[in-house]
């Protein structure tokens, strides 16, 4: 069934539309990220507009964020105290990446740079957890308890605060700091950013599996949200029916996936994360280092 | 070689008197939800006060053109390894879609010279003007544009589409294609004889959205805040009612 898409001004197979929701619904359930960094190349691909593209899928992540972070408040498995201080730090980071990224637009070659920080981050990222999963996959088979608590310098600064959901005890600048990175990442990569905070607080934050991935779609949605009404209102791209037939694939999966992500062991879930950070990372090294078909492209005109 | 001029004016004076009577099967596309792509049949007349000239054989060229809009053209090129675009070119107007039919092969319905004054081929109807400021070949990324555009379908030459009989009645059914873009579609008509253009007709196809799409596309633009906050509230509703469903689901 073809249908018209009012803002892209293409007509789509309205089935793909709600298949490609689907899928990366079920892996922002499974694993607490948005899926943009999926979803993006995904609908560039079919033909839809770039900019189209990136606004709409925002929406569509609020969507199936909240579907999936609903599902984790009933398990009882989202940090909302820790959301919020992360949150706080996004927004601001969000704000900063938006300066960052018009900057860098003025200078030219922000595609590039965009790409680029993909690569390296997806590859840093991806390895990291794939190692440090695979180690701890084998620890648990030879038998060996592993190491819970960490005690590091972060356990030294100022500010603690009591985190009950994640039974940490810390400081609140380093949740703080993360969210502002992450932000500013997010807002020049146009990404909700779960791929990058979810390990960071794992790793730097040392909070439970469980909890990081409702907590992350915690504030995914405030700042996907945020990023929508934004483009909504500068760039007018955001499309209603694109988004509302992906969302419906989107929350629907994001449910079977949180269910998923319940039956899969915390190490398992990590290596699974990691293997698809690192396939994504490859196939846009790939389309960096190989020639590609068409040297041409066309963009729309005015400016570059 | 003055007689044979003479003889050419001669014949070249009655040329003019054929005209072009056209029909269109439709002179507005709506586009509503379900479009994927519309067939415009053009059909007509050639009305002619004296009788059909023997020497050259009549052909005709039908054109539709959608809106001509400024584009960038970018090129890629290898920088210490990676693949990232170098040169860009603007083009000052390209048309959106761009189709031609022809009854005979293109080198067979009209000349160079007649083709550059009325812009008829595709490449002619690329404005880029200040382009070699830009990059050292203009030409390079012209060609591109409309090989990327053929490619997507959206340039069409379509060589022998037009169906002319008796030298007098025409029929000729264009593809239009899925992503079309809203606009006044210039149709023209083009009757030649020996690659010379002897007679025009223009007319316009008017491409517009309707019902839904129009209603969100106006407002998307005329209040693009309650447009972004109702995409909000759709994508919260839609999660909530997603996760309620699964609960019953799992407890009933």
């Amino acid at each position: 069934m073809q249908i018209y898409l009012p803002i892209a001004e293409v007509s789509v197979n309205a089935f793909l539309l709600l298949g490609l929701g689907g899928m990366v619904g079920v892996l922002s359930g499974m694993f607490g990220v948005g899926g943009g960094f999926l979803m993006t190349p995904l609908l560039f691909f079919i033909g839809i507009p770039p900019a189209v593209a990136v606004a709409t899928e925002a929406n569509q992540i609020v969507a199936s964020s909240f579907s999936g972070v609903l599902a984790h408040l009933r398990r009882k498995t989202v940090d909302l105290k820790m959301g919020t201080v992360l949150l706080v730090g996004g927004l601001l980071g969000a704000a900063l990446g938006v300066w960052v990224f018009n900057y860098l637009k003025s200078l030219g070659q922000v595609d590039l740079l965009v790409k680029l920080c993909y690569v390296l981050f997806l590859g840093i990222i991806g390895s990291l957890m794939f190692v440090e999963s695979l180690n701890a996959i084998r620890k648990t088979r030879s038998g060996v308890a592993p190491k819970r608590k960490k005690h590091n310098w972060i356990h030294g600064l100022p500010f603690k605060m009591r985190f009950r959901t994640s039974g940490l005890y810390i400081s609140v600048i380093p949740p703080v700091i993360v969210g502002i990175l992450v932000g500013i990442l997010a807002a020049i990569m146009g990404v909700g950013g779960g791929f990058i905070m979810v390990p960071a607080m794992i790793y730097l934050l040392g909070m439970p599996t469980k909890v990081v991935v409702g907590t992350s779609l915690f504030q995914i949605i405030f700042v996907t949200g945020f990023t929508t009404l934004l483009h909504a209102t500068t760039n007018y791209t955001v499309d209603i029916v694109l988004a509302v037939l992906l969302l419906i694939g989107g929350v629907v999966g994001a449910q079977i996936g949180t269910v998923i992500g319940a039956k899969l062991k915390a190490e398992q879930l990590r290596i699974l994360l990691a293997i698809m950070v690192l396939a994504v990372c490859g196939k846009l090294a790939l389309d960096l280092l190989l020639q590609p078909s068409e040297l041409f492209s066309i963009g729309t005109g005015g400016g570059h | 070689m003055r007689g044979l001029l003479l003889i050419l004016l001669f014949l070249a004076a009655p040329l003019q008197a054929e005209e072009v009577v056209l029909g269109l099967s439709q002179d507005q596309v709506s586009i509503s939800t379900n479009f994927d792509g519309s067939e415009i049949i053009i059909y007509g007349a050639i009305k002619r006060e004296a009788p059909i000239p023997q020497d050259q054989p009549l052909q005709v060229i039908v054109t539709i053109s959608g809106p001509q809009e400024p584009i960038t053209v970018r090129r890629k090129d290898r920088v210490v390894g990676i693949w990232v675009n170098t040169d860009a070119m603007d083009v000052s107007a390209a048309p959106s879609f761009y189709a031609i039919a022809t009854s005979a092969p293109w080198a067979d319905v009209v000349n160079e010279a007649d083709d550059l004054r009325h812009t008829i081929s595709i490449p002619r109807r690329i404005r880029s003007i200040g382009a070699w400021s830009q990059v050292a070949n203009p030409q390079e990324f012209i060609d591109a544009l409309v090989r990327i555009r053929m490619d997507n379908g959206l340039y069409v030459l379509d060589e022998g589409a037009v169906d002319l009989r008796e030298s007098t009645l025409f029929n000729a059914a264009i593809q239009m294609p899925t992503n079309l873009t809203e606009g006044e579609y210039a149709t023209r008509v083009f009757l030649t004889r020996g690659g010379k253009v002897v007679s025009v007709y223009e007319t316009s196809i008017d491409v517009r959205k309707v019902g839904l799409e129009r209603w969100l596309f106006n407002l998307s633009r005329q209040q693009p805040l309650a447009y972004g906050l109702l995409s909000l509230a759709i994508a919260i509703a839609a999660g909530w009612g997603a996760s309620a469903a699964f609960r019953l689901l799992r407890s009933g």
